[in-house]
């Protein structure tokens, strides 16, 4: 019974990987850009959130609705001002120029939050659980996270595939120089792209900051969870990234059940052998 | 067709010049200066060996920590066991290289970005292997055996010189691999990689040599940063950091040139020192530096210079001597 217990609160850990890991999906699918930094950002706007809620009060599930608009904004500008410039000198130019801004991000806040590490206060929240059996319980907090994922990934599918917008960035993902001759400015609608996954990444940090605490070095490690549930998912499938946050979750959850130790390990295995069984993923679709 | 503009005995004089100012330091300045030299041949070492796969094979690894960590553990394996940590140092850099091959079988199966996080994977997985032996000293280090019965001042000049052989043996060894045909080889497949595999190129195993030769570089990397600190912890060996540090180096430095790593860790050290007091200040300085030069200088310092001044000290190129210049 421990273990569909673990199995459980495995897959809703996956979730939590699934909408932290969708937002770095974006990105690569579409710009072709693996942000090193994305695990930096999640925890900054964690720290942004909990300096919302103690500043003016505001409730933890409102202070999203402050965070995700904000990094939209600067996802927007990272793209246009940063990543895009990378992008014209090389494509391996991002890999290090992200890199570079992911230590930076780190001991910025390092030098502005100290290393003390925090947690978004979720009151109730944290506590509430719905009881299926005497020895299995969902808690509300993770069902919450799992179902923002869910419609996360829902909502970015459909943009992509209905709108025009979407479409304008599909295009773009396909053939930026194709794109631009029939009138989309593809710097743009990359720009848009990377506000989308931006204020992803926000909820995801968030959702984090709720769940276990952070503290400015945290970012590499959720970094990893996040590309290792895109890569075993297949990359540029958005389902794929939730298949692969799920079955990630699964593995380390099953993992700290045989020793406490052992879950994250537990988790690297997994990908290693997805790595060497099956290199494109589970899903091997296209993001268009 | 020749290999350099001017003859290279001139920088050979140089060199060795260099290199026995360096080789009498011991006896002509204090323990502190010897061991800031230490630190500096090793960021050195990984800095160049983290150079030659991303300049010249194009594998852009964000996990050669792995290596620095194996070559650590090696060292204390080998002191426990009796042998002498000096001894140790160039087998824990033959140990890399054997365990980069059923590593290299892995990863090369990635490409580009994946290729990258994909090491820094293998690295963290070891991390967490390695925390879990209590006889390595688990989570919290074990201390190095085998050094007490020296005199400190005798055990620092002797890691002092074990550090300068490896630099001297990786700069070397990065400059001959360059000029030899892997070296032609490496340099046709950072041009074009199809392009080069299509006139018979081995890609992949010259990019495998390539590898293995940076893990060894890694691993005696890590034996000497085990034998200067006298311990081993997991935290510290397979950390991350030591990518960003060499990663930093090498850009700011220039990727793909033998001398933009010795430029950058100058740099990086000038930088680290001066502003030492205040806190991660120095490595946000040094991280932006190399964000701005990965954008606008996508040649590194040293490349800036070596354009201006058509610089090569370490010349591994061609140039094409037209003797008959004909009027047309």
């Amino acid at each position: 019974m421990q273990w569909v217990n673990a199995l459980l609160q495995g897959v809703l850990l996956g979730g939590l990987y699934a909408l932290f890991a969708c937002g770095l999906s974006l990105l690569f699918g579409v710009m072709r850009v693996v942000n090193l930094a994305h695990g930096d950002f999640a925890v900054l706007a964690a720290y942004l959130a909990l300096a919302v809620i103690t500043g003016i009060h505001l409730p933890l599930l409102w202070s999203p609705l402050v965070v995700a608009p904000l990094f939209g904004v600067v996802g927007y500008g990272v793209q246009r001002f940063v990543l895009q410039r990378s992008l014209d000198v090389s494509p391996l130019t991002t890999l290090l120029v992200t890199f570079g801004l992911s230590i930076v991000l780190q001991n910025a806040m390092l030098e502005g939050f100290s290393a003390n590490s925090h947690s978004l206060p979720s009151g109730s929240l944290a506590s509430g659980a719905f009881r299926l059996t005497p020895q299995l319980a969902v808690g509300h907090a993770s069902l919450i996270v799992f179902g923002a994922a869910v419609v996360a990934i829902a909502v970015i599918q459909v943009f992509l595939s209905r709108t025009s917008t979407g479409r304008r960035i599909r295009a773009a993902a396909d053939d930026p120089e194709a794109a631009s001759l029939t009138g989309t400015n593809v710097r743009h609608v990359f720009g848009i792209a990377a506000a989308i996954a931006f204020a992803s990444v926000a909820l995801a940090g968030i959702a984090f900051g709720s769940y276990s605490s952070f503290d400015p070095g945290s970012g590499p490690q959720r970094l990893i969870f996040a590309f290792e549930a895109v890569v075993i998912g297949g990359v540029g499938s958005l389902w794929g990234t939730l298949l692969g946050g799920v079955i990630l979750g699964v593995a380390q959850a099953l993992g700290a059940q045989v020793d406490s130790g052992f879950g994250v390990l537990a988790g690297h295995l997994v990908f290693l052998a997805v790595l060497a069984l099956r290199p494109n993923g589970l899903i091997q679709a296209r993001l268009t | 067709m020749a290999r350099s503009r001017r003859p290279p005995t001139v920088t050979a004089l140089l060199s060795t010049v260099v290199v026995l100012a360096l080789v009498s330091a011991p006896y002509v300045v204090y323990a502190d200066i010897t061991s800031l030299l230490v630190n500096l041949f090793i960021l050195l070492v990984l800095a160049t060996t983290w150079n030659l796969l991303a300049g010249y094979a194009g594998l852009i690894s964000v996990g050669q920590q792995a290596y620095v960590g194996i070559g650590a553990y090696t060292v204390l394996v080998l002191a426990q066991n009796g042998v002498s940590p000096y001894l140790a140092i160039p087998v824990a850099a033959a140990v890399c290289a054997a365990a980069a091959l059923p590593i290299s079988l892995l990863v090369f199966r990635l490409r580009n970005e994946y290729f990258a996080i994909g090491t820094w994977v293998v690295a963290e997985a070891l991390l967490l292997i390695a925390v879990r032996f209590p006889s390595l000293g688990g989570g919290t280090g074990a201390s190095l055996p085998g050094l007490s019965g020296f005199d400190p001042a005798l055990r620092q000049a002797f890691t002092y010189w074990a550090a300068l052989a490896v630099v001297v043996a990786t700069l070397v060894g990065a400059y001959l691999l360059l000029r030899s045909r892997v070296g032609l080889d490496l340099t046709a497949i950072r041009d074009d990689e199809v392009g080069a595999a299509s006139v018979g190129v081995r890609v992949s195993r010259a990019k495998r040599i390539v590898y293995l030769a940076a893990a060894a570089g890694g691993g005696a990397a890590g034996a000497l940063l085990a034998v200067s600190q006298l311990n081993v912890l997991a935290g510290n060996v397979f950390s991350v950091q030591w990518s960003a540090y060499m990663i930093f180096v090498a850009v700011i430095g220039g990727v793909g040139t033998i001398e933009g790593p010795i430029l950058g860790t100058a740099i990086f050290f000038t930088l680290q020192h001066t502003l030492a007091q205040n806190g991660a200040w120095y490595l946000i300085l040094v991280g932006g530096i190399a964000v701005v030069v990965a954008m606008y200088a996508p040649r590194g310092l040293w490349g800036l210079v070596a354009d201006r001044f058509d610089l090569r000290l370490f010349p591994v190129g061609y140039y094409l001597h037209d003797e008959r210049v004909e009027p047309p």
